[in-house]
């Protein structure tokens, strides 16, 4: 099995998970505890760093379809950054960046959260 | 001078765990890689590979991890093609239809990707039902 990590940290007030490696349909769950541990301390400010993830199937993509009006409807919003071409276009193949930010880096998305 | 289009045939055998869907990408991108398909045309096959064998997984046997699926891999001059061969409850393969993420975020429903993602990564793709068995089979053009 390939590793598959999460980091959490603080950016400027806001939450930021760092995914690395391999987000399958047998990852996704750490990534889904990640994301209800944030909710559950009503931390709706996320951005999801993108940068070390290497591959994406569409169980990574649901978990942050299953989230996503949680944390909007708590005035929130999860922003994702720093995608690979490859990542990207996964989520571009099914319409994502219509429904999602997908910014460049953090800066951007702390910029986008404070306009 | 040969005519005779060639086949390398590789197989191998996992459990019904979603554990071994590393195990199943590694062994799709070694064999592409070695027999001359390159970056965007191994992560198309190897994510399509990827969400069939998790269909298979969750919902031909409904994660029963004592169940067995048969991957076969061939690559001819022209083409690379996977066969994947399960024995348990037949799903729904719908035709090429875009999922509605809009509409299954607000009604809090996910799946249903993995098949618009085989069906738009390969080019072309069949699922039939052949006595106890179930037979995805899908290939990729060499580019």
């Amino acid at each position: 099995m390939k590793n598959f990590s999460i980091n959490h940290r603080t950016r400027s007030g806001y939450s930021v998970i760092d995914l690395h490696g391999e987000l399958d349909a047998h990852t996704a769950s750490q990534l889904e505890d990640a994301l209800k541990d944030l909710i559950n301390q009503k931390k709706c400010n996320i951005i999801v760093n993108c940068a070390e993830l290497e591959y994406i199937a569409s169980a990574g993509l649901g978990v942050f379809m299953a989230y996503i009006e949680d944390v909007r409807a708590d005035g929130g919003d999860i922003k994702l950054t720093n995608m690979s071409d490859k990542v990207y276009n996964v989520f571009d193949l099914l319409g994502f960046p219509a429904l999602y930010d997908i910014l460049k880096d953090e800066s951007d998305a702390i910029d986008n959260f404070n306009s | 001078m040969s005519f005779l289009n060639s086949i390398t045939t590789y197989q191998i055998n996992i459990s019904a765990s979603t554990h071994n869907l590393s195990e199943v990408r590694d062994f799709i991108t070694g064999h592409a890689e070695s027999c001359g398909f390159e970056g965007e045309q191994i992560a198309d096959i190897r994510l399509a590979v990827d969400e069939a064998v998790t269909n298979i997984i969750k919902h031909a046997y409904q994660n029963d991890t004592s169940k067995e699926i048969d991957i076969t891999l061939k690559i001819s001059d022209s083409q690379l093609c996977i066969l994947l061969i399960d024995t348990g409850k037949t799903f729904e393969f719908k035709t090429y239809e875009p999922p509605d993420i809009k509409k299954q975020i607000e009604q809090k429903k996910r799946g249903g990707m993995g098949v618009y993602l085989i069906q738009s990564l390969m080019d072309s793709v069949s699922y039939t039902r052949k006595g106890q068995k179930n037979r995805m089979k899908m290939c990729k053009n060499r580019a």
